[in-house]
């Protein structure tokens, strides 16, 4: 239909606006001997053959991303696909053997060590998978430590410490120690830690896979609020293609060290790449991921409409209501103009995983 | 390996091969023993080609003595500044000026000592640990042996913390540059856990003259490597993400190890400090023997003199003081912070600490007015020296026919025969077989080292004195390994004998090594036997425990599945615990060897003749050469038992895939 296009060029604006907070290009982390000389002699180009024959191993491979300030962008991929090698090779835990990082347009792989920690202390907070919490420092003193490290003084930290307790809900727990607490309490002491230094960049390394399914649940609905305060730039892995979806705004999947696609939890569900990417999105409720912009027809002159809702949001959010009054829904973009329409039918088709795309493609 | 094995395993033919040099090698050595006549340098090591090492190193340490007493007397003034602190605080008293008109302070009371561990135990384990510790300082004070523990008690309390200090320092620069520690550090610890410590006495009394200092440096020595093993431990242990965490957080270097490495590792290092703590009051007690004063000295005299009764007493001082420090080390290494209110005053947050500082400094106070304070008085002393005597006596009277027989047996019967055959054992022909045995096992690196070290034994003409230390090692060795894995197997089967051999255990593991010649002393006097069982009482633990815990680390789904296949429980034991528990059991026959070389040598004491005696005799000459000479033929010994035992260990988990 001709007023998508537009449409959806105008929704990709909107997401294109926000600057780049961190851009990778072309990332390799090769283990072996004399895997740098070899990257360098090829100048980063290199495939799985030729690694082999150098007797190589390439944990990240040319991997380029671009994470958008205030976006959640997650990296998905099963265990030994590299996703945690190639976030620390964002934040130089792991240092790269080729490409370049760069934080708000500064190369972070030139960066001297003392620049590095002086970032690190400043502009980046890291959650990790099993907490990482010191076993010996109360919930308070956990927190604080970041600070302690930078030599804020006791009384200033500790009253920072616990204005990020009472954002994540510990409050009345600022003198337990860690093993007296349950591993959901744990991690959000991990969050509020990370979060002690008001970092710019937020990395979450499976932040919630050690948990209880429940608990991982409500630890991903306390990340959406938190985020929807905080406005950070997260950078979030996951081996859960679930979670990535519900949290993600965009995703990127890795496979044996390479980024396969990156794209919105739609794009990849609608337009999967490669047959692993189909593999993970088979069985997502497309409700979940679409939004009504994609399931839309041109508005009917003087229809009869059950409701509104607006062009981003997903489906699933009022499938039930436009199947219960079966009256088609007007879709709007943000300033209330009138951009489409959702048939119940449409959504019903949807639901029943009967292709409807290819009606509202035509 | 099994003929199961050699028939379907691809190696077959390079196993029949090795089978075939194993008994042409035997075959050879067999024909060099029986007819030393062919090649008597190969039996007899020649004596004009002895490498004369002692006298190299005799000649070495006049030369140090000469050019650095400066530093080494200066060494030792620094040291006796804490050393004379601590003995005045806790035995003996400080006193100012001379004469009539000197200024005396008391040591601390014996009563508020005893009161403080009281606290102490209560503090970190409840009414039990309470109890348990005034108990034995009480048994300590009552029983007449306060002084001599205190001296002890303070040569302990200035030797540790110089052990964990130097300890942690060793520990973290082998964390931070592994090449130093391949290179320099482990062979270094090697060497200090295997030389016997009065070996490296020699020199220290040499150096730094027969006070304190050397028997505390000694003593620092020889209790330092388990504190470097558990803090390069404690700091791989810490999990990756703790680390990467202290990156994140933009710690310095210093910052991450001091606020995040070592405190995460901090009950791996309070293992250490455990250790630590009981190898100082093993080297203390021995050490006191040499004239240091202290536990130790009492209970030689006493044996010396046949006074069993006191000689007991004193030993079982000794017994209380270790069991009263492990137990006290081990519970404060368990402790965890708790949950606290923030604005607690310090008594409210230490109130056991506050509390033993009070008693302390009151009855301490109060000694000075009061005498029953100061010392114990004698009128509620005991002794129970008579009764033991007497059970002793009992003993002897009604058993030494039956003690004599097994006694003689074991003499003629196995040890003489073993000592005979081993003592003649062609020189060149152990070095060969050893050797072999190490390239088979690991390769041309291993048997290098163990031919190098067995040749050494014999280069330095001491051949007979290490094959006599051998045998008498390696019998005990044997027999504590019997006795331990049978014991091991029981428990491991049976959680009601577990439950009751594991405290013995744990309290045999507690005691100086001295205290194991004691009692066997006083029932088959001195000499091989006696040497034997005290070996085989200290060195069987190891055995015993490594077997019930490999057996018991076997995976449940293993054993299910074994089940489920329909073993009897006999197959069960043969064809799947005891091979999977088999490296497991042999890091504990290891073990169980170099504790029997450690005790064996002690046991010089009570008149063997081998490298042991040749180490005493070196040390009331103050012959630096000799002693250490010997002493690294008894290093070198161990050393090369525990290599060749660690390489087998490694070929058969390799072999299980368990690592």
């Amino acid at each position: 239909m001709n007023n998508q296009a537009p449409l959806r060029d105008e929704m990709n604006a909107v997401a294109d606006d926000r600057p780049v907070k961190l851009r990778c290009k072309d990332v390799w982390k090769v283990f072996g001997a004399g895997a740098e000389k070899f990257l360098a002699s090829r100048e980063g180009v290199a495939t799985s053959e030729s690694l082999a024959e150098a007797k190589l191993v390439g944990a990240v491979r040319h991997a380029s991303l671009e994470v958008k300030r205030g976006e959640i962008f997650i990296v998905m991929g099963l265990s030994g696909s590299g996703k945690s090698t190639l976030v620390r090779c964002l934040s130089r835990l792991i240092e790269p053997t080729w490409g370049s990082v760069e934080l708000d347009g500064m190369d972070l792989l030139k960066a001297k060590p003392d620049e590095l920690i002086e970032i690190r202390r400043h502009r980046m907070g890291m959650v990790f998978q099993h907490f990482a919490l010191l076993p010996h420092l109360t919930v308070l003193e956990n927190i604080a430590f970041p600070l302690s490290v930078q030599g804020v003084d006791r009384k200033s930290r500790e009253e920072r410490a616990r204005k990020v307790i009472e954002l994540v809900g510990l409050s009345g727990r600022e003198q337990f120690y860690p093993r007296e607490l349950s591993g959901g309490q744990q991690q959000r002491v991990g969050i509020a830690r990370s979060l002690a230094v008001e970092p710019e960049i937020w990395f979450l390394d499976e932040p919630f896979s050690a948990l209880d399914p429940l608990i991982r649940r409500e630890m991903q609905t306390e990340l959406v609020r938190l985020q929807s305060v905080l406005k950070k730039t997260i950078i979030f892995i996951t081996h859960d293609f679930d979670e990535a979806i519900r949290l993600a705004d965009r995703i990127a999947i890795m496979k044996d060290g390479e980024i396969i696609q990156t794209g919105t939890p739609e794009e990849l569900v609608l337009h999967p790449a490669t047959d692993y990417v189909a593999e993970f999105t088979r069985d997502v409720q497309r409700s979940k991921v679409m939004s009504a912009a994609r399931l839309m027809r041109p508005v009917t002159p003087s229809a009869d409409y059950g409701g509104t809702v607006q062009a981003t949001d997903k489906i699933s959010t009022f499938s039930a209501r436009i199947v219960g009054c079966r009256k088609s829904f007007l879709v709007t973009a943000p300033d209330g103009k009138p951009l489409g329409e959702v048939t119940p039918d449409a959504v019903i088709d949807l639901l029943a995983d009967r292709d409807p795309l290819r009606e509202a493609r035509v | 390996m099994t003929v199961a094995d050699t028939r379907t395993s691809p190696r077959a033919t390079a196993i029949s091969g090795w089978t075939l040099i194993w008994v042409a090698a035997v075959a050879c050595v067999a024909i060099l023993y029986m007819l030393p006549g062919i090649a008597p340098w190969a039996a007899k090591y020649p004596s004009d080609a002895v490498i004369p090492i002692a006298d190299w190193i005799s000649a070495f340490m006049v030369w140090l003595k000469t050019n650095f007493t400066w530093l080494t007397r200066g060494i030792t003034d620094i040291f006796n500044v804490p050393l004379q602190w601590a003995i005045s605080l806790f035995a003996k008293g400080w006193k100012f000026g001379y004469g009539p008109d000197a200024l005396v302070l008391p040591r601390l009371s014996w009563i508020g000592v005893c009161t403080a561990f009281a606290l102490a135990g209560y503090a970190f384990g409840g009414i039990r640990l309470a109890a348990l510790a005034a108990g034995c300082m009480i048994y300590i004070a009552l029983f007449g042996q306060w002084d001599s523990a205190m001296l002890t008690l303070a040569l302990i309390a200035i030797s540790v913390p110089l052990c964990v200090v130097f300890g942690l320092l060793i520990g973290i620069l082998a964390f931070r540059k592994p090449w130093i520690d391949r290179a320099i550090i482990q062979p270094m610890l090697d060497l200090m856990q295997t030389m016997p410590t009065f070996a490296y006495l020699i020199p220290m009394l040499l150096l730094f003259g027969n006070s304190p200092v050397s028997g505390m440096l000694a003593t620092a020595i020889f209790a330092m490597p388990p504190m470097v093993r558990s803090t390069v431990l404690a700091l791989k242990r810490v999990p990756h993400e703790i680390d990467d965490f202290g990156e994140m957080v933009g710690c310095t270097q210093r910052q991450k190890l001091l606020k995040v490495l070592l405190p995460s590792g901090r009950p791996t290092l309070m293992v250490g400090v455990n250790q630590v703590i009981m190898l100082a009051l093993n080297m203390v007690i021995l050490s006191s023997m040499i004239g240091a004063g202290g536990l130790g000295y009492d209970v030689l005299l006493a044996l010396r003199a046949l006074k069993i009764g006191q000689g007991m007493e004193a030993g079982l001082a000794i017994v209380a003081l270790a069991i009263v420090l492990d137990r006290l080390s081990q519970a404060a290494a368990r402790q965890r912070p708790t949950a606290h209110m923030p604005d607690q005053t310090f008594l409210q947050r230490y109130p056991m600490l506050t509390a033993a500082m009070a008693v302390l400094a009151v009855t301490t106070l109060m000694s000075h007015f009061v005498p029953a304070f100061a010392s114990v008085p004698g009128a509620i002393k005991m002794s129970t020296a008579p009764w033991w005597k007497a059970v002793v006596d009992w003993v002897n009277i009604h058993f030494f026919d039956a003690i004599e027989a097994f006694r003689t047996f074991l003499l003629l019967y196995i040890l003489n025969p073993m000592r005979d055959f081993l003592v003649g054992f062609p020189w060149l022909g152990m070095v060969f077989l050893v050797g072999l045995a190490g390239y088979r096992l690991s390769g041309p690196r291993l048997a290098a080292i163990v031919v190098v070290m067995t040749a050494f034994c014999a280069a330095t003409g001491l051949w007979e004195k290490s094959m006599a230390t051998l045998y008498l090692c390696g019998v005990s060795a044997l027999v504590a390994a019997l006795f331990g894995i049978a014991l091991g197997i029981a428990a491991s089967r049976s959680d009601r004998f577990a439950a009751f051999l594991m405290p013995i255990c744990d309290t045999l593991q507690t005691l100086p090594s001295f205290c194991f010649i004691i009692p066997v002393v006083m029932l088959f006097r001195v000499g091989d036997v006696t040497a034997m069982i005290a070996t085989v009482l200290f060195a069987i633990v190891p055995a015993i425990r490594y077997t019930n815990h490999g057996i018991r680390q076997i995976p449940e789904n293993l054993i299910e599945a074994a089940t489920v296949s329909g073993c009897t429980p006999r197959q069960m034991f043969w064809r799947v615990q005891l091979p999977l528990a088999l490296p497991e059991i042999m890091l504990g026959l290891n073990q169980t060897v170099l504790l029997a070389l450690s005790m064996v040598i002690i046991c010089a004491m009570i008149g063997t003749r081998d490298l042991g005696q040749e180490v005493f005799i070196a040390l009331a000459k103050a012959d630096a050469g000799r002693g250490l000479t010997a002493g690294f033929a008894i290093a070198f010994i161990g050393i090369v038992a525990d290599r060749l035992l660690r390489a087998s260990t490694d070929r058969l988990q390799s072999r299980l895939g368990l690592v």
